[in-house]
């Protein structure tokens, strides 16, 4: 090291103090999976036998009242004939082409995770629009969260819950959390000045501001960032079988391993039609809300 | 002024001061040490919204702050409500310190004691019309039931009945800011802030909006404290006046004041572009002392005459003003009948106005007589006289204004 000036090389570390480095590290974070791994995994447990029971419910369902409540689902959400016609054709399509179990897995994890990105994601948005503090704290991290490559932050997580349904979700909604947060918070930030005015000046709490009168008026960029979260779940879908996450993933990751080309491109245009599916519902949900506001 | 006498001010401030930046309380110090605006901002980097304060608002007023934009007057009407928190000073509103309040207690005041229309109107657009109209009262906690029959009523007075159900995007200005007038009445509250209301309006729907707010004022006896930056807005509904620069108010009092004593330069900019024959009474620019003969005869008229010093005089009776007699007249007359009374044949029919005609009204008559023109009050009195020279100095004490409209008129005709 020493005959080489720091000029003409970047001052590093030598390689047994980087080892130490890590060995420290790995060490010290796999001593705490091991401390309370179990206690985090037991935290987990409620969610677990949901995502289980709410498997089964979907694969125990005979297919026919799954497309039909499925439909119904549709037009009451859209409205639209075509669009419901299209759901009923699609799901029957993959029936067809026996992708349905793995369908109904896929579509049970995507749901539950995006309920908790909504649940989790809504809120903090919320307090990120309220206060300019927590949106400086919380912008890094959400940087962070979108741009880590999700292989990084599966380590982790799979060493402290093992493999499985609990890590697949985490880090679904690691990886698709981001925009409802953000665009919540840039939601309810846009709302117009005078309207928030008029409401304090008549007396209005907080909490009634927020109810009556930010979230309305955040609906439609709430809803565009619910829309990016599915969308970004879904396209999960296949690294989260990496770590055993049953589904449309699962047949995916084979095909690539074996070279099953029809194989993936199948199970690929399923995710994609359920992808196309929740957007197109999502999307005229927002801009039926957007209506109420008398069109713009 | 017959208010002062005896009433208690509704609103009053005192040595208001507002300072935008992060260090208020202590370019305040500076504030009131007298240094200028400019150098403030400056040297601190802080803005000067408001410096010395002092307003008292009667009750059943209208009270138009008027300013140009930048003037502070927004901020002002947003310390009555505190939905500006002042740097220093005292706002008393109905006896109680509003500065005092806590938040809960201000939450209280605002559902209870005062309503606020704003200038875009301020509606929730994703609420009915109706229901933007109760928001006041469902802040409040007032059953729907009971918000639905008030409301409705506030729908009828405004005019727009039918609507209770469209969504604000829907409706013109005119019926948007209609919507927030009725908002604003639907409370009940005493005190009316109006923020620009009319501004954002086009001319036609603004002087339709603004008589009915005269309308309703006349039923309802509100106090309105109304801001603006258009004088002609606020001299016809104002019953007062503050006019605002630069964070400073200038000149405060009634209409006719600001209008005939403007105290500076910038005061009197304003002032020069208003029609001045459309917001002044006769009564505002009539001279009182003028010749009155009240004698019955024309020898003792003749004496009245000669002391007056004047050439005619404005002959009365006991029912009221008869007609303009000369001294040139009264001379011819020979010294024998100077005992008969004064008949008809010796007076020249002068038309009279009213002391409470707009200027613009007696342009006509006053062009139609070589007289100056006697001023009766609503009982009949003679109060004073109006000449043709009084009348053309006031109305074309404004030159570049008159410049301007005979040359747009004249190119108008070509």
């Amino acid at each position: 090291m020493s005959d080489k000036s720091w000029l003409s090389e970047i001052p590093q570390l030598d390689r047994h103090q980087l080892l130490d480095f890590r060995k420290t590290l790995d060490g010290a974070y796999r001593s705490f999976s091991r401390e309370y791994g179990d206690s985090i995994e037991s935290f987990f447990d409620p969610l677990l036998s949901f995502l289980i029971w709410f498997e089964k419910l979907l694969l125990a369902t005979p297919w026919w009242l799954v497309i039909a409540v499925l439909a119904v689902f549709a037009y009451a959400i859209s409205r639209s004939w075509k669009l419901t016609v299209g759901v009923v054709l699609a799901f029957f399509l993959i029936g067809f082409l026996g992708m349905w179990e793995n369908t109904m897995r896929t579509m049970s994890i995507i749901t539950v995770s995006t309920m908790l990105a909504i649940i989790l994601g809504v809120p903090i948005g919320v307090s990120m629009a309220r206060s300019n503090r927590v949106q400086s704290i919380v912008t890094p991290i959400l940087d962070v969260m979108q741009t880590m490559p999700a292989f990084v932050y599966l380590i982790p997580v799979v060493m402290l819950l093992g493999i499985g349904k609990i890590p697949g979700v985490i880090a679904v909604i690691i990886y698709a959390i981001p925009p409802v947060i953000r665009l919540t918070n840039l939601g309810i930030r846009l709302v117009d000045k005078e309207v928030l005015e008029a409401a304090t000046a008549y007396g209005a709490s907080s909490m009634q501001r927020l109810f009556g009168v930010q979230i309305p008026l955040a609906m439609p960029n709430i809803m565009a960032g619910i829309n990016q979260t599915i969308m970004m779940a879904l396209s999960m879908v296949v690294i989260a079988s990496m770590i055993g996450v049953k589904g449309l993933g699962q047949p995916v990751l084979k095909a690539i391993t074996n070279q099953y080309f029809t194989l993936g491109l199948l199970n690929g245009l399923a995710i994609v039609a359920i992808a196309i599916i929740f957007d197109r519902l999502s999307q005229s949900y927002a801009k039926r809300t957007l209506q109420d506001f008398g069109g713009h | 002024m017959s208010n002062k006498d005896n009433k208690q001010p509704l609103i009053r401030i005192k040595k208001l001061y507002k300072v935008f930046g992060k260090n208020e309380k202590k370019v305040l110090e500076q504030v009131i040490a007298g240094k200028s605006k400019e150098t403030i901002l400056a040297e601190t980097g802080h803005t000067v919204g408001l410096s010395d304060i002092n307003l008292d608002i009667y009750p059943g007023e209208i009270f138009v702050i008027m300013g140009l934009s930048g003037s502070g007057k927004s901020t002002l009407i947003r310390h009555f409500n505190r939905l500006i928190e002042p740097t220093a000073g005292e706002i008393e509103i109905a006896g109680s310190d509003v500065m005092k309040l806590d938040s809960k207690e201000l939450q209280e005041f605002r559902r209870q004691k005062m309503a606020m229309v704003f200038q875009r109107f301020g509606l929730m657009p994703h609420r009915t019309v109706l229901q933007n109209i109760t928001y006041g009262l469902q802040v409040q906690g007032i059953s729907k039931k009971e918000r639905e029959v008030r409301g409705k009523e506030w729908l009828e007075t405004v005019g727009l009945d039918g609507y209770a159900n469209q969504y604000p995007s829907q409706l013109s200005g005119g019926q948007q800011q209609r919507v927030g007038l009725a908002r604003a009445l639907c409370t009940d509250a005493d005190i009316l802030l109006m923020d620009e209301a009319f501004s954002a309006l086009d001319p036609l729907i603004r002087s339709e909006m603004q008589d009915q707010l005269i309308e309703l004022q006349d039923k309802l006896h509100k106090t309105i404290v109304f801001i603006t930056h258009d004088l002609d807005e606020a001299l016809r509904i104002g019953d007062k006046i503050a006019i605002l620069r630069d964070g400073i108010l200038v000149q405060q009092g009634e209409p006719v004041d600001i209008l005939l004593n403007p105290v500076d330069d910038y005061v009197e900019a304003f002032v020069k572009d208003v029609n001045r024959a459309r917001a002044l009474t006769v009564e505002t620019v009539m001279q009182p002392q003028i010749c009155r003969i009240s004698s019955d005869t024309i020898g003792e008229a003749l004496i009245q005459m000669r002391q007056s010093k004047q050439d005619y005089g404005y002959v009365v009776n006991d029912e009221g003003y008869r007609g303009v007699i000369t001294q040139e007249t009264l001379e011819n007359v020979e010294e024998n009948e100077h005992s008969n009374s004064i008949n008809a044949a010796l007076l020249e029919d002068v038309p009279s106005v009213q002391s409470d005609a707009l200027l613009e009204s007696v342009i006509p008559e006053m062009l139609e007589n070589i007289h100056e023109l006697p001023v009766l009050n609503a009982e009949g009195e003679v109060k004073g006289y109006l000449s043709r020279s009084t009348l053309a100095d006031i109305l074309s004490d404004q030159p570049s204004a008159d410049a301007n409209n005979t040359e747009s008129s004249l190119k108008e005709k070509e």
